[in-house]
């Protein structure tokens, strides 16, 4: 199952070192270090507010920590750039309460996923006839392949705003989808969802990684869908983090154990 | 009745007007805009030139308003700054009218752009409040215009376009009605492909949810300061217009009633609409001519009307803009939308 088995791990795709982010007097993240590594599934996992989306904001640049680095490809420090140049590096992510453009169309969400791709500008867009025309048809012929891979062929042209909330994450997966990522964030993907959808959800995610090769990284709250489909684990409590692995190295991680279930009064703390 | 609509290629698919419904619709239209002048009169072709204009000006506030999701009450400022720049182009450097006309509407852009510099930081009614510093600081100069050393009102001199006199004849009207015409279908074709490209869908996604948009990669501040300009270019457009086709201007035509007025054409037309903003500039125009005549009509049973008729004049246009939005905000391009539905549908429309 997992991309790193048996092999030595390739250099990773994002090191994240000793990121630490507050507001005021709260600390949401402390001292946060690890890496993530191409073409696997990365989970983070942890409470509620133990910083999970608040790490997310981070890679895409929507918080700025008060220190440490985030490298994406060994480059570029994330930490200094403005959210839409990390988009234009490949990064690319969904959120928790979705975000879709509600009044626009299906068709028209994913083609802003291809923005960065894309050239032309307002002059151009006005004109239309000639480079506009071919740059929209051909970037369309893309966003359909994404349209088919997760099957909302028949809502196309519906407006996302009057869509279901299980096609409505559908849609907001899509339009990362369309950004023909190298990392892609998704935050709770399957939040909400019955266990039909979750499935559906949860396969796109596995196809995704094995068509596409994009490295994603996943925060998820269902422990089944976590452990059978991530290659690595991150748990977060508090703001710091906890253990980080393969799931197995996480199932029997005490700290991790205590922080899920709680440890019995009187009991050591484990070490 | 329509079942259905199929298409085997992505530009069939994409195109303005997929249907032959909605192609012939648009052929009656152009039809009746290049038959109407030959049988109006004079009040008719004011008129139409006037509503033209005004659908110019409102098309470009609805880039920035409807679509773009930033509020401007600064656009009787953007009028005024295509206005003067047109005018003082025609005068003091003698440009011909094909000139100053564009040159004009690329500096109100200019100046929409720097007016627009507040909306990197403000938003919603604060960014209303910036833009309305925008339109009183134009104001004041053009009141002040020893400041820049202009004038308080400009006559700008007889309009000519290659050569040939405009004005001959009395023909002023229906000269300008073809030259408004050609700029408003202009402004049509080309605001509609905007909004079907690249750089109108990035101005929509910043309406609808900014932080997603930015996450995606699109440039906030830059494509805001785009909006800004590209709405004030047709702001300046209109405003050039107006100057060449009056032939005397003064601050008095751009101040923030006329950004309040432009608000409330796109408002009741339909926000975030291309032909909405015609529909709107339309009704707003009209809305006092057809009182006006009303008025007259009256005015031989019941003679004190034409006392009473600024004051209903100003009463309807409140009323209008009251109902309107209680009982369809989403503006006259809505209702034009359900009379279509229904005819779909007709007449089995259960």
């Amino acid at each position: 199952m997992s991309s790193l088995d048996g092999k030595e791990p390739p250099p990773p795709q994002m090191n994240i070192e000793r990121v630490s982010l507050s507001f005021g007097g709260v600390k949401a993240l402390t001292d946060i270090s690890f890496n993530i590594y191409p073409s696997t599934i990365q989970a983070i996992i942890g409470p509620n507010g133990a910083g999970k989306t608040s790490l997310l904001n981070c890679i895409s640049g929507l918080y700025k920590p008060r220190q440490g680095r985030i490298l994406f490809e060994g480059t570029h420090d994330l930490v200094r750039l403005a959210p839409h140049r990390i988009a234009r590096l490949g990064v690319a992510r969904s959120f928790q309460n979705i975000e879709l453009f509600r009044h626009m169309s299906v068709l028209d969400n994913l083609m802003l996923g291809r923005h960065v791709h894309m050239k032309s500008g307002v002059f151009s867009g006005g004109l239309y006839w000639g480079f506009a025309q071919r740059e929209e048809i051909q970037h369309r012929e893309f966003v359909e392949h994404v349209i088919d891979l997760l099957e909302i062929q028949h809502i196309r042209k519906n407006t996302v705003g009057s869509l279901a909330y299980g096609l409505q994450k559908r849609v907001e997966l899509g339009r990362a989808l369309a950004m023909n990522p190298r990392l892609l964030l998704l935050d709770e993907p399957m939040a909400g969802m019955n266990s039909e959808e979750k499935e559906d959800m949860a396969r796109f995610v596995l196809d995704i990684s094995e068509e596409w090769r994009t490295t994603i990284v996943l925060i998820e709250h269902d422990m089944g869908v976590v452990m059978d489909i991530s290659d690595r684990v991150a748990v977060l409590d508090f703001g710091k983090l906890i253990g980080e692995g393969t799931p197995e190295e996480i199932r029997v991680n005490p700290l991790v154990i205590e922080a899920y279930l709680g440890r019995e009064h009187g009991e050591a703390m484990p070490a | 009745m329509q079942s259905g609509i199929f298409h085997t290629q992505y530009a069939g698919d994409m195109s303005m007007r997929p249907t032959w419904p909605m192609r012939w619709r648009i052929v009656v239209v152009i039809l009746f805009v290049l038959l109407f002048p030959w049988s109006a009169d004079r009040y008719w072709l004011t008129l139409a030139n006037q509503i033209g204009i005004a659908a110019i000006g409102a098309i470009g506030l609805n880039i920035l308003v409807g679509f773009t999701g930033q509020i401007s009450i600064g656009h009787g400022g953007f009028l005024a700054v295509g206005a003067y720049s047109a005018g003082l182009l025609a005068t003091r450097a003698g440009l011909p009218m094909w000139l100053s006309v564009p040159l004009a509407s690329l500096t109100t852009a200019v100046v929409g752009a720097f007016f627009g510099l507040p909306s990197a930081r403000l938003k919603g009614l604060y960014l209303a409040i910036a833009t309305l510093a925008a339109q009183e600081i134009i104001i004041w100069l053009l009141t002040h215009g020893d400041v820049i050393g202009i004038a308080e009102s400009l006559s700008l001199p007889q309009p000519t376009l290659f050569g040939l006199d405009l004005t001959a004849n009395g023909a002023t009207d229906f000269s300008f009605y073809w030259i408004i015409l050609v700029c408003l279908a202009g402004t049509v074709i080309f605001t509609s492909n905007l909004f079907r490209s690249r750089a109108g869908r990035a101005f929509v996604a910043i309406r609808d949810q900014d932080i997603a948009a930015q996450v995606i990669g699109v440039d906030l501040v830059r494509y805001k300061l785009l909006a800004f300009a590209t709405s004030s270019f047709f702001a300046g457009l209109a405003g050039a217009l107006t100057a060449h086709y009056r032939g005397i201007i003064s601050w008095e035509r751009f101040t923030v009633d006329v950004s309040i007025l432009y608000l409330s054409m796109i408002i009741i037309g339909g926000l975030g609409s291309v032909s909405g903003s015609i529909y709107g500039a339309a009704f707003i125009t009209l809305l006092p001519a057809l009182l006006n005549n009303i008025g007259r009509a009256m005015g031989d049973t019941i003679p004190q009307i034409n006392i009473y008729l600024p004051y209903v004049q100003q009463g309807a246009f409140g009323l209008a803009i009251v109902l309107f939005l209680i009982l369809e905000p989403e503006g006259i391009v809505k209702l034009w939308r359900d009379v279509k539905d229904y005819f779909r549908l007709w007449p089995f429309s259960y």
